[in-house]
């Protein structure tokens, strides 16, 4: 009998140790599909979607071996490793549509993280709603996607593009800087047109009675700027601002500098950054810009930025600028939601109606600071930004950003339930600087 | 007055570098009848072959004015070694088969040489900003300009009156004439149609090549750069008329001319002027401005 009984308990022992080591391994076989979108060819390639994706594969690796430091080190998302898939954003807005619809259905990923272009957001984001699915746009700029709609399963996890020219003009008036004319020179697509009129709002309310010179709009990948340069010589304004970003800025610049434009009106980038690696001396000295947030040369002191620096610079051979710094925080802020989520869920996978209670209205540390869920109901992120000026450092034989200005995110973002459009005409209510 | 002047010097800035281009894809469909979709992925190889020849020039402690040699080299070696190959491999295989299967054909070509390109030379820019700086800055009235921009003035008229000259006072220009006015005529006399075919198309391709070269030190040359430029160049030959080399100078002289007006006067018309004069024309001569209309072949 006791035999018997001891047979019956080793047995029980061995079914039960069995069933917890079954358990276990699927756990551990179970993966989180992510879908990555971002520019892997065209013309917004080199500046935005590559950077963005080489920024993924490495914090994504990181995650998976667990070696991303407190508190993103479980490792991949809470145990479950990280599977990404990535796609091409080249082609327009109704080849994304079908490709998110394809992720999504063929490729059973739990999430979608991406796009660069407005224009892209703009046609994704009612998709992802209408299936019910979970999208994070990490990266592009206009502010219209939470100010016109409301969302249950779509969010962005970086500021909008008000704050970078609203930042611009704040710094420009911190400074005193003469700003009695303007020039414009701005991509023709809604990307150049919000800046614009975002930036002129913003000065029209600090620097009254600024007045408008010339104001081009050359269209996206124009390449020859020689005529744009004469108008802008032509018309030499104070201040020329500009949101042109990527190789159109590069060559910008290129053919700018040989005609003194840089000496003759202060220039004034909102979102700059990535080109100074490549340029280097080419890069004038005294321009003032900023990256859409405190990324890269003006990202904060913390051991997430040296960790995150280090780790993209040693895999990347360069340093990390705005688009991979976009990508890590989003991926974070991923990361934090899916474990908070399965935590509420007794540790089993959660559905997108899960995730997206997990990720609205929440806050976690970025190598760029604190992103906060605070706008468009909860989706819609703000954050701190920086502006800085550049100056060529020969020795480092790099591009240097010198007194460099933090904005807190309640400066240069506006409140919940208040169109950005709006709060700038009203002389920014309630601002906190 | 100093508008003027402005507005002169900066269309014609533009129109010689897009001449270049639209020369060699107008000498394309004149002696090929092919609508190369593909021309603006040659210009842009030649950009990229440019960037790598420049810094490979300047490993080697060669005086500064050897980056202009190795952009001309650049657009050389892609002329001599990408043409053949894409004519004798590729094109060949459809000549007698429907235009529109030609169009189809160069399109698909567009798209693998962007993809070439990326493998090759991968996703990051290239900055070969030292020939740009060769020729100092020139003042005109109120404004300075580039030297470089005066220098590409001088080729696009040094390739323009070459190809006339070319085409019209050499034994070998008759020979294209005659094939460009009836292959199967010209055949029948003896002529080496294959031969012409690829020599012309590598003339092409060297123009759009050297157009890449010349301007890889205004840009940063990375993925893209080869769209734009074949949208205004197929403006320029639709203007001038398909074919016709004087067609495709008065065509980007009312491009640049058109564009540098709406900069200056109306902005927001840049690209709306261009294609207003596009309509123009059209309206009034439908085969463009140098076209002859033709008789259809029975």
């Amino acid at each position: 009998m006791k035999q018997t009984s001891r047979a019956l308990r080793r047995t029980a022992t061995v079914l039960a140790l069995g069933a917890c080591f079954a358990s276990g391994g699927a756990l551990a076989q179970e993966t989180f599909k992510v879908g990555i979108v971002s520019f892997l060819s065209g013309p917004a390639a080199e500046s935005f979607g590559v950077p963005a994706v080489n920024g993924a594969k490495v914090v994504i690796e990181a995650f998976n071996k667990g070696a991303a430091p407190a508190p993103y080190n479980k490792v991949g998302f809470a145990g479950m490793k990280i599977e990404p898939v990535y796609v091409d954003e080249n082609g327009g807005a109704t080849k994304q549509v079908q490709e998110l619809r394809n992720l999504y259905d063929r490729e059973k990923v739990d999430a979608v993280v991406g796009y660069v272009g407005s224009g892209d957001c703009l046609a994704v984001a009612p998709v992802a709603e209408e299936m019910k699915k979970f999208l994070i746009l990490y990266d592009c700029g206009t502010p219209r996607i939470f100010e016109d709609k409301q969302y249950s399963y779509v969010f962005r996890t970086a500021a909008h593009a008000a704050m970078d020219n609203i930042s611009l003009a704040r710094y420009l008036k911190a400074r005193n800087i003469k700003a009695g004319s303007i020039n414009y020179i701005n991509q023709d697509y809604a990307w150049g047109h919000d800046s614009r009129k975002d930036f002129q709002a913003a000065m029209g309310n600090l620097y009254p009675g600024s007045k408008t010179e010339a104001d081009l709009l050359p269209k996206f990948g124009a390449g020859q700027y020689g005529t744009e340069i004469s108008a802008l010589l032509s018309k030499t304004a104070d201040v020329t601002h500009s949101s042109l970003w990527g190789g159109d800025l590069q060559a910008f610049i290129l053919q700018a500098g040989p005609r003194d434009l840089f000496k003759k009106t202060q220039v004034v980038f909102s979102a700059a950054d990535h080109v100074l690696p490549g340029l280097g001396d080419k890069m004038p000295d005294g321009v003032i810009l900023g990256a859409r947030g405190a990324y890269g040369l003006m990202s904060p002191k913390s051991a997430l930025n040296d960790w995150w620096w280090k780790t993209y610079e040693t895999a990347n051979k360069i340093y990390p600028v705005q688009a991979p710094y976009r990508m890590v925080q989003a991926l974070l802020g991923l990361k934090l939601a899916v474990e908070k989520a399965m935590a509420a869920n007794g540790g089993k996978k959660p559905t997108a109606e899960q995730l997206a209670a997990a990720l609205r209205n929440s806050e976690w540390d970025s190598p760029a600071g604190k992103i906060r869920m605070v706008l468009g109901g909860g989706h819609q992120a703000i954050q701190e930004t920086a502006i800085g000026r550049t100056k060529y450092d020969a020795a480092k034989k790099m591009v240097m950003l010198e007194d460099i200005q933090r904005f807190p995110a309640e400066c240069v973002n506006p409140p919940a339930n208040v169109k950005s459009e709006d709060w700038i005409k009203a002389g920014m209510p309630g601002a906190k600087c | 007055m100093s508008t003027l002047v402005t507005i002169l010097v900066d269309g014609v800035s533009y129109a010689s570098w897009l001449f270049i281009v639209a020369l060699g894809l107008t000498l394309v469909f004149g002696v090929l009848k092919i609508l190369n979709i593909a021309h603006g992925s040659f210009y842009a190889v030649g950009a990229y072959v440019a960037a790598s020849f420049v810094n490979w020039f300047a490993g080697w402690q060669l005086p500064p004015w050897m980056s202009i040699i190795a952009l001309l080299c650049a657009a050389l070696a892609v002329a001599a070694l990408l043409a053949p190959l894409v004519e004798r491999g590729l094109l060949r295989v459809f000549y007698g088969r429907d235009e529109v299967l030609l169009v189809l054909v160069t399109y698909a070509l567009f798209l693998i040489l962007e993809d070439v390109t990326k493998l090759i030379w991968g996703a990051n820019p290239y900055f070969v900003s030292a020939p740009y700086s060769l020729f100092g800055n020139v003042a005109v009235g109120a404004q300075t300009y580039v030297g470089y921009d005066f220098m590409l003035i001088g080729v696009a008229v040094f390739c323009g009156v070459g190809v006339w000259w070319g085409l019209n006072r050499t034994r070998i220009g008759k020979v294209v004439l005659a094939v460009i006015h009836s292959a199967e005529v010209a055949s029948s006399m003896g002529v080496n149609i294959s031969r012409v075919y690829t020599f012309a198309f590598m003339f092409g391709i060297l123009l759009a090549a050297l157009g890449g070269a010349l301007t890889a030190p205004m840009i940063s040359v990375q993925p893209g750069v080869s769209v734009g430029v074949v949208i205004v160049s197929f403006a320029v030959v639709i203007i001038g008329g398909l074919g016709s080399i004087q067609g495709a100078a008065i065509g980007a002289l009312i491009v640049g001319l058109a564009r540098a007006l709406a900069v200056h006067t109306w902005p927001p018309a840049e690209l709306f002027s261009i294609y207003v004069a596009m309509a123009i024309v059209l309206v009034f001569r439908p085969e463009g401005l140098f076209q002859q209309v033709q008789a259809r072949k029975i």
